[in-house]
């Protein structure tokens, strides 16, 4: 990750001042720094005690289920930083593998199929966008209403069909890996966006803006930021990824259906939420992002390889999201005590900023 | 998440008889479309508006609108609770299982009201004591609440045949066409309305859901009243779960499951928007009213069921986008008063 | 902020490049749905070299997993008790995992592939999707775990076997049978499936529709498949709709046990109770109050849990070498009898039962 400092904290200063560096634990204890490191013990701790977790076949397993969350969860960091949500992500990706059945059925090369999906999902992403940014409706009312809209219309798209018949070429690419490792090939444009996105968040000024946006979007606005321009390229982004996140979809599992990636905008949601995203926006790192994902991959893995039922897996996984949210306030409100503590014994009165308006 | 919307939400004063017409208007704008929609099925389908069918319009909508108008109570502090769908079915077969151990159906119904008011209490108590966002604290009990629920259920299922048939009855009958779990809806939805219109707790929701810091400097005691709206909002999921039992006779370890976006549709369809502080009961109900109606208006004029969620997702789209061209209206014209008030008294 | 960035312009070049991409790919001619000359993979994936020993002894600690489309679904839990008694009267271990939802197909092809990581024997799945799960299940194949299917079918090429609760056809045209003795062979009816995509019901109503297409059906009129997804409240408002929408309805077949129990209840408590009949695919336990209370004469089911024993011990009889999944092939299966592998790999495991008044409180499933 780039080290750009802005707004990653977990403090709620605004990015454009600088944070006192003082003594805060805060600056010790980021919370994403936190899931990675319990990414880390969790791998360890089942590298060396689980049976058949360090496997060439088990770790491409987890990569390859993990993928479609890991995709969608990039643009969708740089969303929620920039304080918007889109819901919609599963469906249009269902939407958009769909329409790849239909239009395969009806016998149009795939070469042209595939773009017209991921074209498909940029208009989806404009809908969504235009309907928050010049309406001004709450993103999250918007794209449940998408959600189901965009499922909607893939079931009349598609049907009861489900289209199985793609090209073993392009089968072999969705489920096969590269040889003699345990990387899955979607892996590979999967580190691209990812360091794609990577840069834009953390070392240019649009990532800058998104901070900024989520922050405070009056200020953004001030200071020169053209919000809704950027806005709804985020959405565009989103929606542009998860078509693209079901097209991988149908060809990972050879199967194109209207109900493909059904509940995933939850999934990613968790993952995101988890890595340490504020969902107030204006908050977090792709790097903890990256590593909710993989956390709540990996664990949901290991627990199936221990077998832990599903129904467990459900109740871990809501828990999760529980401390997730809670656990930075609570480490933020002991960093507070504890700087009021110091404060109060180094008698000089030095002034301390007490973190901002928590609604 | 909305700050977009903000500006003009402060900016409309909470008093001012404009506003009240213009929510009036938002609630007779519902009620049209559900006559013409109806009118409408009625003359392509004599059959639809029989006894029969007016009992089954009634019976369909009860359940949401139970659980709508508890998520509206949450939905006006600005807050939201995604997990009533688990509360509902948890509920629905605690209910059962007693009622399968030979317990009394009115206990029944007390005990799940009262284990989802505990649930309620939960989801409020983490919101304003734990001060975390109420979407992802609802969403986590979403999953823990539905976990627990199938650990507990297993693969068992309460079936019509356990249950007492008194209260099977007592969920599809009615007076003619009024059916019993109409009524109790009917008479929830009134207390509740009541309430929020009426008492002066119940208007510091509306004021709690406008301007949380404006709330708490007034002195409304913000932590107390969001608690009570989460725990409202339960104890209703629960009373649905009652009802879902009586009116299904059929529980198991996936019941209510993503019920929480339709619930949430209801509420937005009906007019009490996401950034809290505007809305009534009623608007609501009429929504959750006009969503099942729909459901059932598609089939009987023998459109295919694939277009419902289509159809769903578009009219909520349009909810939300007319309620905002008509905010962004009565902001014009109350600012246009506000200034032609101030030239007034300096002319 | 100096930077000016014009996301707006910046996408529309960015869309006029793809679709002229796309067009230029198009008109070069790309893999299409008929270029793609495929090798239909009909034959089961049973024929792979090794040779069966019909008396090699049935080996004992194997463990077999049983992956049903739904944890926690009534009928999936007595069908899979029944392959755990089996295999426990073997001398086998027995597990089973899946996933809490019934369309969840990604985590039902990740449950496939933490058994091929557990190297368990075999495999006895009710797959979600026929194609979907391919992939994963020729992986397990290909690590040497058996695969038999039960209940709902992969692509043949996918498994070893297919343990077939009773032949489709047999059941599509039984439904019929049974609607039609009911109603006299007069009406209007209607099919209340699940899912548009349910593999299961769609091939049950095609031959539904083939059987009304025989002479003594000719007075009765199938006048619309309605879908209630196997949920209870879109089940019983599709049965309103169906019942408003064709005032002259007489019967309705739901050919799923989730759908048949919410048209019974909508049906037992609506005018409609005994003067629209209704059959189709119940448990006796979720269907005996309607039977008593007379919204329902009689529905069938096969034993759910006979179809779990046979699925274990044909599990077991490849696991051990006695069995390939090759045509012809016979196996014991204890107390139920002697089967025999048919075409592509399909064991058949019998005609269902009609249950009625007289007969139901001998089941308790």
């Amino acid at each position: 990750m780039a080290d750009t400092d802005i707004g990653t904290g977990t403090d709620s200063a605004t990015p454009f001042t600088a944070r006192p560096r003082s003594f805060r634990i805060g600056d010790a204890v980021r919370w994403d720094t936190v899931v990675g490191a319990l990414l880390l013990v969790l791998l360890v701790c089942s590298f060396s005690f689980v049976d058949n977790f360090g496997n060439a076949l088990n770790l491409s397993f987890l990569i390859g289920n993990t993928l479609p969350i890991a995709l969608i969860a990039l643009p969708m960091t740089l969303l929620v930083v920039s304080g918007e949500i889109d819901l919609s992500v599963g469906s249009t990706a269902g939407l958009s593998g769909a329409v790849m059945g239909a239009l395969w059925n009806a016998g149009y090369p795939i070469e042209t199929i595939i773009p017209i999906c991921l074209l498909l999902g940029v208009v989806c992403g404009l809908v969504n966008g235009l309907l928050v940014t010049r309406l001004g409706l709450p993103s999250l009312a918007v794209t449940i209403g998408t959600l189901a809209a965009y499922r909607g219309i893939a079931q009349i798209v598609l049907g009861a069909n489900s289209v199985t018949d793609f090209p073993q070429q392009y089968l072999d690419f969705g489920s096969g890996r590269i040889a003699g490792t345990f990387i899955p090939y979607a892996a590979i444009p999967w580190a691209v966006l990812l360091l794609v996105a990577a840069v834009v968040l953390h070392a240019t000024p649009v990532g800058r803006s998104l901070f900024a946006v989520g922050a405070s979007e009056e200020a953004a606005r001030f200071s020169g930021v053209r919000v809704k321009r950027l806005k709804l390229s985020m959405f565009v982004a989103t929606g542009f990824i998860s078509s693209l996140t079901g097209v991988f979809w149908v060809l990972h599992y050879a199967s194109a259906r209207y109900d493909n990636a059904t509940g995933l905008e939850l999934s990613v949601v968790a993952a995101v939420l988890l890595g340490g995203i504020d969902f107030d926006g204006g908050k977090g790192t792709l790097g903890g992002a990256v590593a909710g994902v993989f956390l709540l991959g990996a664990l949901q893995n290991v627990m199936s390889l221990v077998n832990v039922s599903a129904q467990s897996q459900i109740v871990v996984t809501g828990v999760l999201l529980v401390i997730s949210v809670l656990g930075p306030r609570v480490a933020r409100q002991l960093s507070v005590a504890h700087a009021r503590r110091r404060t109060l014994t180094a008698s000089a009165p030095v002034p301390v900023a007490t973190p901002a308006g928590h609604t | 998440m909305t700050t977009t919307a903000e500006p003009v939400r402060v900016a409309v004063p909470p008093s001012g008889g404009l506003l009240d017409r213009v929510l009036k208007m938002r609630e007779l704008a519902i009620l049209a479309v559900l006559v013409l929609m109806l009118a409408a099925t009625q003359i392509d389908n004599s059959a639809f508006l029989s006894q029969q069918g007016i009992k089954d319009l009634l019976l369909n909508a009860t359940i949401l609108v139970l659980v709508a108008v508890g998520e509206a109570m949450v939905v006006i502090t600005r807050n939201v609770d995604l997990s009533v769908g688990s509360v509902l079915g948890i509920t629905a077969f605690a209910a059962g299982d007693f009622l399968q151990g030979g317990g009394n159906p009115l206990l029944a119904v007390v005990l799940a009201v009262a284990l989802g008011a505990a649930f309620g209490a939960l989801n409020g108590l983490l919101v304003s004591i734990g001060q975390v966002p109420a979407l992802v604290v609802t969403l986590g009990t979403l999953y823990i609440i539905r976990g627990v629920d199938s650990i507990w259920v297993g693969s068992r299922e309460i079936t019509a045949s356990v249950l007492p048939s008194g209260f099977v009855d007592f969920g599809h009958n009615g007076l003619s066409a009024l059916p019993y779990l109409a009524v109790l809806a009917a008479v929830v939805l009134v207390a509740v309305a009541y309430f929020l219109r009426n008492y002066r707790s119940g208007r510091e929701f509306y004021a709690l859901g406008s301007s949380p810091e404006a709330a708490g400097l007034a002195g409304v005691p913000v932590r107390k009243r969001i608690l009570a709206a989460y725990i409202a909002c339960g104890a209703l999921a629960g009373l649905a779960g009652a009802l879902y039992l009586a009116r299904f006779g059929n529980v198991d370890s996936g019941t209510g499951s993503g019920y929480e976006l339709t619930v949430v549709s209801a509420v937005v369809v009906g007019g009490v928007a996401f950034t809290g502080g505007s809305g009534s009961v009623y608007g609501v109900a009429l929504g959750a009213l006009l969503l099942t109606s729909i459901n059932s208006v598609l089939p009987s004029i023998g459109v295919s069921s694939v277009w419902v969620q289509a159809i769903d997702g578009i009219l909520l789209l349009l909810a939300i986008a007319v309620d905002r061209v008509l905010a962004l209206r009565v902001t014009g014209v109350l600012r246009k008063r506000a200034a032609e008030t101030r030239s007034a008294r300096h002319g | 902020m100096t930077q000016r960035i014009a996301p707006a312009g910046r996408l529309g070049v960015a869309l006029a490049v793809t679709a002229t991409v796309a067009l230029g790919l198009s008109a070069c001619g790309g893999t299409t749905k008929n270029s793609t000359d495929k090798a239909a993979s009909s034959a089961p994936a049973a024929a792979v070299g090794s040779s069966a020993d019909p008396n090699a002894s049935t080996k004992t600690g194997l463990t077999v997993a049983f992956l049903p489309k739904q944890v926690n679904n009534p009928y999936f839990t007595i069908s899979d008790n029944g392959g755990k008694t089996a295999l426990t009267t073997l001398g086998e271990s027995y597990k089973e995992v899946g996933t809490s939802s019934g369309t969840d197909t990604a985590g039902q092809v990740s449950y496939v592939n933490t058994l091929t990581q557990q190297k368990v024997s075999a495999i006895a799945v009710s797959a979600q999707d026929p194609a979907a799960l391919c992939t994963a299940l020729k992986q397990a194949m290909s690590n040497g775990i058996k695969v038999v299917t039960y209940d709902s079918d992969t692509d043949p090429g996918c498994r070893q076997l297919f343990i077939s609760q009773a032949s489709s056809e047999a059941l599509g045209r039984s439904e019929v049978d049974l609607l039609g003795k009911q109603l006299n062979y007069t009406g209007d009816i209607a099919i209340l499936s699940a899912a548009q995509t349910a593999t299961n019901q769609n091939t049950w109503i095609g031959y539904m529709k083939d059987e009304l297409k025989k002479p003594q059906f000719a007075k009765m009129k199938l006048v619309k498949v309605a879908y209630g997804n196997d949920d209870a409240q879109t089940s019983f408002q599709q049965t309103q709709g169906l019942l408003q929408q064709y005032p002259n309805l007489k019967g309705i077949i739901s050919p799923t046990t989730v759908g048949i129990k919410a048209a019974a209840q909508y049906l037992s408590g609506s005018k409609y109770k005994g003067a629209v009949q209704l059959t189709g695919l119940g448990t006796p336990n979720d269907m005996r109050a309607y039977v008593k209370n007379g919204t329902v004469q009689g529905f069938e089911l096969w034993d759910p849990a006979k179809l779990g024993s046979l699925a274990a011990y044909a599990a077991t009889a490849l696991a051990s070498g006695q069995i390939t999944g090759a045509q012809g092939q016979t196996f014991k299966a204890g107390s139920l009898g002697t089967f025999t592998v048919g075409a592509q790999g399909v064991v058949v495991l019998g005609e269902p039962t009609v249950f009625t008044k007289s007969n139901i409180d001998q089941f308790n499933f």
